[in-house]
C-alpha cells in the first residue's frame, strides 16, 4: 500500500503544481525568492509514506490517488450562509473561502489598532516586519506539505500585534471550505512584538461533505514578553483531508497558551513545533474526538532551546467506531538548557473494540538540571467511575456519557473564550452521547 | 434510633460474595429497622467495605449465596442505578473526582434522574440552586463547590462533605457510609457528623463502616456489629465500640471462637 503512494507521489505533486494559479511576481525579491524555492523543494521532495518515520502511523496514499485543483471560481457566500460558525466575542474576523480572502465577509479588520489583513493587502506595510518569519519558522526544505504551501503563498492571514498593545478582542480566522476537490492552502503569520498580548482562534470548517483537501501552513512568532493564545478548530467536512504545519518561536520570557481541537476530516494531520528560548513558557494542549473511520493524527515538538523554560502539554484522544489517533510528542531540551520544566500527558480513551490509537511520547535531554515528567495512558473508561455515577442514579450509558463528555471537556474547559467553549462543549456532548 | 413498632428496612441473610475467586463474605446476616444507626466495626480486610459496595452494586463481587431485601424488594436483582432510585445511597471512601464537569451540573443531573424515576417533579437550574444551597447550608459548605468540577481538587474533608450533600438531596431509605471519618480533621469530622445526624429520622436508616471509635463520638449507633472474616461475629451497643478501642479487636474473634467451638 505504501508502494502505490511511492509511485504515484511524484505524478501527484507535479498535479498539483501544475494546477497553479499564475500568481504575480510580487515587488518584494524575497517574497519571489521564496515561493521558487519552495517550488524547487516540492520539485524534489515525495509524498512521505508508512516508510518515513514520522508517518508511519499514518496511511495518506489514499489522498494521492485523488485529484485536487485549487478553486477555480469562488463561491459567493453571504453571512447567512457562514453566520453559525461566527464567535461572538471574536468581532474581530478574517474569512476566507476555499482559501481566498472574501473581505466582504470579514470585519472590524482594521478596528482593534492592530494589523489584521490579508497577507497581500500587508505586505507592503509589514514586509520588513515579516521577512525574517514567513517561510522561516516552518521550514520547507524537508516538509512538501509546507513546501507545497510556500509555493503556492498568497492570500493570508497576518496579525501584526505592536510593542505593549494588549489586544482586548479575540481575532476569529476562518477558513471556509466550499467546493469539492479542491484543494487550498491556508497560511497564517502573527507577530506578537515585545510585551503585546493577543487571543487568536484559527477555525477551519465546511459548508460541504464531499472530498477536498485543506493544506495549512500557521507560523508564530512571539518577541520578549508577548503573550499569545492560540485556538485551533479543525471541523472540516467528513471526507476532508486537512495536514497542517505549525511553528511557535518563543523569544526570552514569552507566554504561548494553545489548544487545538480536533474533530473533523477523514484524515487530518498537526504538526506543531514549539521552540522556547530562555524563560519562555508554554502550554500545548490538544483533544481528538473521532470516530467512524477517521483518522487524526497530532505530531508536536517542543523544543527547549535555552535555560529555565517551562512547558505543558496534555493531549487526549477520544476514539469511538473504527477510528484511528496518533499522538507522537517529542520534548526535546537542548544542552545548556538547565532548569527546563516540562510536562507532558497523553491520554487516550478507547470507545469500541475496534478504535484504535498509536502514541509515542519521546523525550531528549541533553542537560543534566531539568524536571521532565511525561505519562501515557490508553484505556477504557474505569469501572470505578462507572459505577459511582450509576450508584448516584444515572444510567449506565448516562454515567459512561458522562465521564467521556468529561473527559473531552477538560481540554475544552482551558479555552478562555466562553461562546466557543460553549459551542465545542455542545459538540463533544452530541458525539459523546451518539457513539454509546 | 430505636422505634417501637419500626419496619424492617434491610434484611441480609447468609450473603456470601467473591472477588476474583476469594471468597470475602461468608454468610453475612443483619437486619435493619426504620431509624435505626448501626456501626459495622472491623479490622482491615474483615470485608466492610465489600459489603457496602455489594450492597450499592458494584459489578466487581459475585454474590454466591444468600439474600438482601430492601423493604421487601430482592436487592441483588436491581442494576445500582436502580438500587440507588429505590432507596440506597453509598458514601463512597474514595469519591472519585470528574475533572470537566460542573458540581451543580452534576449534582442536578443525578437529583433530577433521582426524582423522576421516583415519580416526583425536577427542578430547574434556579429551582435546583435554591434547593441545594439549602443543603449545602447543613454541611457548612462554601457555596463555591458548586462551580468547581466534581471533587477535583478537593481535600478530603471537602470530598466527604460533597458525598454527604449528595445524601441530603437523594433522600435515601437505606445510607451505606463506608468509612466517611477517613483522611478528616476533627472539625470537618464534627461538620460532616452533624451533618448525618440531621438527616438521620425514624424512615431512613444509617449504616458507619468503620475501622475506628472515632466517627461513634458524633454519631452514636444503635448497634455495633464487629465484623471478622467475612462475617457479623457479635453485635452490641454503642458501649460495644468503646470497647473494642481499649481493646482490640483479637478478644472478639477469641470469645467467638471459643463460644462456636463449645457449640459445635
Amino acid at each position: 500500500m505504501s508502494t502505490s503512494a511511492t509511485v504515484n507521489a511524484g505524478g501527484y505533486l507535479e498535479n498539483l503544481l501544475a494546477g497553479q494559479p499564475h500568481l504575480p511576481a510580487s515587488p518584494l525579491a524575497w517574497l519571489n525568492v521564496l515561493r521558487a524555492e519552495a517550488v524547487d523543494r516540492v520539485g524534489a521532495l515525495t509524498v512521505p509514506t508508512l516508510r518515513d518515520e514520522e508517518w508511519r502511523f499514518t496511511d495518506i496514499s489514499q489522498l494521492t490517488k485523488m485529484s485536487f485543483h485549487p478553486v477555480r471560481a469562488t463561491i459567493s457566500l453571504q453571512v447567512a450562509d457562514i453566520e453559525r460558525f461566527y464567535i461572538e466575542e471574536a468581532t474581530t474576523r478574517l474569512v476566507f473561502v476555499d482559501g481566498v480572502y472574501a473581505p466582504q465577509l470579514s470585519s472590524n479588520v482594521s478596528g482593534i489598532g492592530v494589523a489584521v489583513v490579508n497577507l497581500e493587502a500587508g505586505f507592503a506595510a509589514h514586509a520588513a516586519a515579516i521577512e525574517p518569519y514567513l517561510g522561516r519558522l516552518t521550514g520547507f526544505r524537508d516538509n512538501v506539505f509546507a513546501a507545497l504551501n510556500t509555493a503556492f503563498l498568497h492570500d493570508a492571514a497576518l496579525i501584526v500585534v505592536p510593542r505593549d498593545v494588549e489586544v482586548a478582542v479575540p481575532v476569529h480566522l476562518l477558513f471556509i471550505a466550499t467546493q469539492k476537490d479542491v484543494v487550498s492552502y491556508p497560511r497564517c503569520l502573527f507577530l506578537a512584538e515585545s510585551g503585546s498580548a493577543v487571543t487568536v482562534i484559527e477555525d477551519y470548517v465546511s459548508l460541504q461533505e464531499d472530498a477536498y483537501f485543506t493544506n495549512a501552513v500557521t507560523e508564530i512568532a512571539l518577541i520578549d514578553n508577548a503573550r499569545v493564545n492560540h485556538i485551533r478548530v479543525q471541523r472540516e467536512g467528513a471526507k476532508a483531508f486537512h495536514i497542517a504545519n505549525c511553528a511557535v518561536s518563543l523569544a526570552r520570557a514569552s507566554n504561548y497558551q494553545s489548544v487545538s481541537v480536533a474533530f473533523g476530516a477523514r484524515i487530518s494531520r498537526y504538526n506543531l513545533n514549539v521552540q522556547l528560548a530562555e524563560g519562555a513558557e508554554c502550554a500545548v494542549d490538544g483533544l481528538a474526538l473521532i470516530s467512524g473511520r477517521q483518522l487524526a493524527d497530532t505530531h508536536t515538538c517542543i523544543d527547549h532551546a535555552q535555560p529555565q523554560a517551562a512547558s505543558n502539554q496534555s493531549h487526549k484522544c477520544i476514539v469511538g467506531g473504527s477510528a484511528h489517533a496518533v499522538f507522537n510528542g517529542k520534548v526535546v531540551v537542548r544542552q545548556g538548557a538547565q532548569r527546563t520544566d516540562s510536562k507532558q500527558s497523553n491520554r487516550n480513551l478507547l470507545l469500541t473494540s475496534k478504535a484504535h490509537v498509536d502514541t509515542k511520547p519521546q523525550l531528549e535531554i541533553f542537560a543534566d538540571d531539568v524536571k521532565c515528567t511525561h505519562g501515557a495512558t490508553i484505556g477504557q473508561l474505569d469501572d470505578e467511575e462507572v459505577f459511582y455515577l450509576r450508584s448516584r442514579g444515572l444510567s449506565d450509558t448516562a454515567a459512561r456519557n458522562m465521564l467521556t463528555y468529561a473527559f473531552g471537556a477538560e481540554i475544552i474547559e482551558r479555552i478562555p473564550i466562553s461562546s466557543l467553549k460553549y459551542q465545542l462543549e455542545q459538540t463533544v456532548l452530541e458525539q459523546t452521547t451518539v457513539q454509546l | 434510633m430505636i422505634y417501637q413498632d419500626s419496619k424492617i428496612l434491610l434484611e441480609v441473610n447468609g450473603l456470601c460474595a467473591n472477588v476474583n475467586g476469594t471468597e470475602i463474605l461468608k454468610g453475612l446476616n443483619l437486619t435493619v429497622r426504620s431509624g435505626e444507626i448501626h456501626a459495622i466495626m472491623g479490622p482491615n480486610g474483615s470485608g466492610k467495605s465489600t459489603f457496602s459496595k455489594i450492597l450499592a452494586g458494584h459489578s466487581a463481587y459475585e454474590v454466591t449465596g444468600g439474600t438482601v431485601m430492601l423493604e421487601g424488594q430482592n436487592l441483588l436483582d436491581l442494576a445500582p442505578e436502580e438500587r440507588a432510585r429505590a432507596g440506597v445511597f453509598l458514601a463512597f471512601q474514595y469519591p472519585i473526582e470528574i475533572p470537566g464537569v460542573v458540581n451543580s451540573q452534576f449534582l442536578r443531573l443525578t437529583y433530577n434522574t433521582v426524582q423522576t424515576h421516583r415519580g416526583k417533579e425536577e427542578l430547574d437550574p434556579l429551582e435546583f440552586d435554591d434547593f441545594v444551597r439549602e443543603k449545602m447550608k447543613l454541611l457548612e459548605m462554601n457555596p463555591d463547590f458548586l462551580e468547581r468540577s466534581v471533587n477535583e481538587g478537593f481535600s478530603g474533608g471537602e470530598k466527604k462533605r460533597n458525598e454527604i450533600l449528595q445524601m441530603a438531596m437523594l433522600d435515601p431509605r437505606l445510607a451505606i457510609l463506608d468509612e466517611t471519618d477517613s483522611g478528616l480533621d476533627i472539625d470537618a469530622l464534627r461538620i460532616v457528623a452533624n451533618g448525618v445526624n440531621q438527616l438521620a429520622n425514624k424512615d431512613n436508616a444509617i449504616v458507619l463502616v468503620t475501622h475506628y471509635q472515632r466517627l461513634l463520638n458524633y454519631i452514636v449507633p444503635d448497634f455495633v456489629h464487629v465484623m471478622e472474616a467475612g462475617r457479623i461475629i457479635k453485635t452490641g451497643g454503642k458501649e460495644l465500640a468503646f470497647e473494642l478501642e481499649s481493646r482490640g479487636y483479637d478478644w472478639v474473634g477469641v470469645e467467638h471462637k471459643a463460644a462456636t467451638g463449645a457449640a459445635a
